[in-house]
């Protein structure tokens, strides 16, 4: 396969890509004297037709995310979704470290195009250093009249402000991260109403993930078509992958939405394959919360439309975490089922309940305490919680039980073998100092 | 998270002297322009009045409500929802391992485990003389560099057990290599006690903020 000429990461490793400078001698802010020469309705009908899909996991096509704006609205805000809080999920740091000029050219690119007033970038807090790089990229703008008034001697004027998160992975969620905004705890909101409609401060309110809006100034730069042309038709455009675990080169890579989980994993220009002496034993390949892959399962295509055929929630954030046989498998199950626990914000019973039992029994299985009726325990759990069937606020549920789900039905055999490989009185202890 | 209990136990020796100098409380206004209302400067308060005394007391937040006109409760509501926050004096230095698969795939445990063991502390916990604290986080983003792991600002990459005893004795251990903003430090001539765990953080702090 052709390698692919890098757009979103073309700037990586370019000496000083985060300053201004070194951007704009890049072709950097064109996009944006171009844009701002467009009316915000041709910037719109050029992102939907480059059918530019949201990168934050649902994949909902930006352009149609913005037209469902109020025609009669006098205010607009922006969210930029940087909580990248999936694990094991980085590109958006990538993104940020080596360019974070490159989105806030697409920031107001986008608010231009929806008219926004005040664009907000929320920061997990643990992104320390990305946090000083974006801010000073920021304060830069400013100072050459990239952001606030009259922007490069247009009409439009917009601030940019980042708001740092202090650590919950609900927040990631587009309403739990409006609350978060507003100094509230980060619960999410019932919808409807969507926040187009009723979002952060009750305005209409547009969120997009950092990898979207990063998109946006090459739609601007070379046209919508342009885009359309790279990947399938359901997954256009250029798309970070990231890979990570033991395999040679982890890190972030830059293709067409055409290639497959055995190419991130196995290419030389990219995962280059596993350490040497570890042999896969599985993957997780949008995130965790998107479900597990197992080794003969890697011609899954990196798409929006494959994963569902392999049982999986999505595309979700297109980062793999591979894990290999030294790996026991109730160890990965245990991981995930904390993760949800912990960061589960309690509003919804089934979700609250759900996936604190799903761990309880997870921690069970794992310490050698496993019944073999607790994996069709997990299993009936993870079908009667979540948005799917109706029964939670917000998708974390969702992406809960899609690990534990495919972890339990495509590794029972190996769960089950240690269940029966454990003694009967080891068991019971183990069983007595937990509650 | 949501679920932490909160110590209702311990008393909490405070004065009546205001925690929050008026610099700070200057600081903390400086966010509402960017904000529709005041209460949404409520997670950058957070930040800088932790950032300056260390942790957010009880008192700092009857302080910090009254400077963004909202009930205490609304304060102590939000901070008890996010980890990052502390309602108690912590370590000059928060170590932050992560704990999700990448990291623990890759040996993410073991290198926690020798951090306890060196430190001679469990989670949550503080060393006596008050240098670290030690905690755990989910993903922190950093896969590409498994097993991760921050001190205070600084994400240190491709941790191994074998690392660790460096790492501490590392006197510049938390020091980022990038240019800082100063938007959330404290501000500068701010007069304000400090409240942390050991006599040396003031000296700590105020060296950090020189940098
Ligand atoms: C529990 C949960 C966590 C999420 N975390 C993130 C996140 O960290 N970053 C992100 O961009 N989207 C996250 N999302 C998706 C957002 O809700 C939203 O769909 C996205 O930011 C929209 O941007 P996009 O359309 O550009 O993808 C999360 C969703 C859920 C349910
Ligand atoms: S589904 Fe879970 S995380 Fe989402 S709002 Fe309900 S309780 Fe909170
Ligand atoms: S899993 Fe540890 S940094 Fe992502």
């Amino acid at each position: 396969m052709a390698k692919f000429e890098p757009i979103l990461l073309k700037n990586r490793g370019v000496v000083n890509s985060t300053a201004l400078k070194v951007y704009e001698s890049r072709g950097g802010y064109q996009a944006l004297r171009k844009a701002l020469k467009m009316t915000p309705e041709t910037i719109t009908e050029e992102v939907k037709k480059a059918n530019l899909r949201g990168r934050g996991g649902a994949g909902f096509p930006a352009g149609v995310k913005w037209g469902f704006l109020p025609k009669d609205r006098t205010r607009t805000l922006l969210c930029v979704n940087g909580d990248e809080s999936e694990p094991p999920t980085f590109c958006n740091r990538v993104l940020m470290e080596n360019d974070p000029h490159q989105l806030i050219e697409g920031t107001i690119i986008s608010a231009f195009a929806t008219q926004a007033q005040v664009a907000y970038i929320y920061l997990r807090v643990e992104f320390h250093e990305v946090f000083h790089i974006v801010q000073k990229a920021i304060d830069e703008a400013y100072a050459a009249g990239i952001l606030g008034k009259n922007i490069l001697g247009s009409d439009y004027s917009l601030d940019c402000y980042i708001h740092r998160g202090a650590g919950a992975y609900v927040c990631g969620e587009e309403t739990g991260l409006i609350e978060s905004i507003e100094g509230k705890r980060g619960q999410p909101r019932i919808k409807p109403p969507f926040p187009a409609i009723e979002g952060l401060f009750r305005l209409p309110t547009v969120v997009n993930n950092v990898e979207t809006l990063s998109c946006v100034p090459h739609i601007i730069e070379r046209g919508g078509d342009w885009f359309s042309s790279i990947g399938p038709e359901h997954s256009t455009g250029p798309k970070l992958f990231s890979i990570s675990g033991p395999v040679k080169n982890p890190g972030c890579y830059e293709a067409a939405m055409d290639i497959t989980m055995r190419d991130l994993l196995e290419r030389e220009d990219m995962g280059g394959g596993m350490l040497p002496g570890k042999k896969l034993k599985g993957v997780l390949p949008g995130g965790i919360s998107m479900g597990v892959l197992t080794a003969d399962e890697l011609d899954m295509k990196m798409d929006f439309a494959d994963p569902a055929k392999y049982g999986l929630l999505g595309l979700g954030t297109a980062a793999a975490v591979v894990f290999d046989e030294s790996t026991d498998i109730r160890a990965v199950l245990r991981n995930v089922a904390r993760f949800y626990a912990s960061e589960s914000c309690g509003q919804c019973t089934q979700c609250r309940e759900g996936t604190a039992w799903m761990n309880k029994m997870a921690t069970r299985i794992e310490s050698g305490a496993g019944r073999n009726e607790d994996l069709d325990i997990l299993l009936e759990t993870a079908r009667n919680m979540g948005m799917m069937p109706g029964l939670s606020i917000c998708g974390l549920p969702d992406g809960a039980t899609f690990p534990i789900e495919t972890i339990v039905k495509k590794y029972r055999g190996e769960l089950e073998a240690a269940i029966a490989a454990q003694s009967a009185e080891a068991a019971e202890q183990i069983l007595q100092t937990m509650n | 998270m949501a679920w932490k209990a909160l110590d209702r136990l311990t008393p909490v020796a405070e004065g009546e002297a205001p925690l929050l100098s008026e610099a700070l409380r200057e600081k903390i206004r400086s966010f509402f322009p960017r904000y529709e209302t005041k209460r949404a400067a409520l997670l950058p308060a957070l930040h800088i009045v932790q950032n300056t005394l260390g942790h957010v007391s009880y008192q700092a937040m009857e302080e910090i409500a009254e400077v963004l006109d909202i009930h205490p409760s609304d304060v102590l509501d939000t901070l008890s929802f996010y980890t990052h926050f502390w309602t108690h004096p912590k370590g000059e230095k928060v170590i932050t391992v992560c704990r999700s698969l990448s990291c623990e795939v890759m040996g993410g445990k073991e290198v926690l485990d020798e951090i306890k063991k060196q430190l001679g502390i469990g989670l949550h916990e503080t060393t006596p003389d008050g240098k670290y604290s030690l905690v755990t986080e989910e993903c922190l983003a950093g896969c590409d560099h498994s097993a991760c792991l921050l001190i205070n600002e600084k994400l240190h990459k491709c941790v191994k057990p074998e690392d660790v005893a460096k790492l501490l004795a590392d006197e510049n251990n938390d020091k980022i290599d990038s240019e800082r903003s100063d938007l959330f430090d404290p501000p500068p001539e701010s007069a304000v006690t400090k409240t942390d765990a050991s006599d040396g953080t003031s000296d700590a702090n105020e060296a950090q903020e020189g940098n």
